[in-house]
């Protein structure tokens, strides 16, 4: 069994509402060092693999057909 | 004429739809559980609005590969027609029969209110025989900030795509018609055979004058007549 952990955020090029609003919520707080938060999505998956490259190539999968929305989104894959 | 409102696990405006269709305007109307596949009957198909799946990952994402859809494509490709409204727009989204992708509302919050859309191009199945210009349709979503990239809003732009924009109630745009933050104030678009359109508003919401509008039933009966006439 592999875990593999899956980042997703919108791209930079999109503007990001939630990201915005945290970054302006920390700096109302007194954080004025924080200059910008993307917010996004953190997805744990076991996969009933043993090899890494299948892992990250089926995790590659997943993103591409479901976990992510590659028209405003991007991913990065962790195996651990 | 047959139409049908599909009903995912989730869907809350498909009685409505049905409501406005079959009671309203008299069409043969039926429901299609996701699970069904048999499309064949159909002239026009409804996705209707609701959360699907609990909008669970994205809007529309898991709806997108419910077994009817892989149907849709086909049903698309025969060149009938699909009418997407809100959630049913970001299914056709998720799906990629329609181009670009939904993004949080600009301002976070769950918008429901009645706003006013310009009918960008008349020359549709859907627009065709609709008599106004200026449409009063209520909204109710918090992910109907439309977005597409540069390149795809050239080509929206060159193949007449964008059928609804945001306006005011003089079909002024800006700013400050834009609820959302869409992208060039869109809230409808068609694909390039334009037998599919995807729009935020609710037009089954505002088809009886007891609503506060009746516009939107006239683009349902546009559909009507055109198919109809063929």
């Amino acid at each position: 069994m592999i875990e593999v952990e899956v980042y997703i955020s919108l791209k930079e090029t999109v503007l990001d509402p939630e990201g915005l609003t945290i970054k302006k919520a920390l700096n109302s707080i007194g954080y004025s060092e924080v200059l910008d938060v993307r917010f996004g999505k953190y997805i744990v998956l076991k996969l009933d693999i043993d090899d890494k490259k299948t892992a990250e190539e089926k995790a590659k999968e997943f993103c591409e057909k479901l976990l992510a929305n590659t028209v405003i989104e991007t991913y990065s894959i962790k195996i651990k | 004429m047959k139409f049908g409102v599909v009903v995912f696990p989730g869907s809350n405006c498909d009685a409505d739809c049905f409501y406005v269709l079959n009671n309203v305007l008299n069409c043969n109307t039926k429901y299609i559980w996701h699970k069904d596949t048999k499309l064949n009957d159909f002239d026009c198909i409804v996705l209707p609005g609701g959360f699907s799946y609990g909008d669970y990952l994205r809007t529309g994402a898991i709806a997108r590969f419910s077994p009817v859809m892989s149907e849709l494509f086909n049903f698309v490709k025969k060149g009938k027609f699909v009418i997407g409204i809100c959630n049913g727009f970001q299914v056709l989204l998720e799906s990629g029969i329609l181009s670009g992708a939904m993004l949080r509302n600009k301002n976070l919050n769950f918008i429901c209110k009645y706003v006013y859309i310009k009918v960008e191009n008349k020359n549709t199945p859907f627009t065709k025989f609709c008599t106004k210009e200026i449409l009063k349709i209520p909204i109710a979503h918090k992910d109907g900030n439309y977005y597409i990239d540069s390149q795809g809003l050239e080509e929206l732009k060159e193949n007449n795509q964008i059928i609804f924009r945001y306006s005011d109630k003089n079909g002024n745009i800006s700013q400050d018609t834009n609820p959302n933050g869409s992208i060039y104030n869109i809230a409808g678009i068609i694909n390039k055979e334009a037998n599919v359109l995807g729009m935020m508003p609710h037009p089954e919401r505002s088809s009886e004058s007891i609503l506060g509008s009746s516009d939107g039933i006239l683009i349902f009966k546009s559909i009507i007549k055109w198919l109809s006439k063929r």
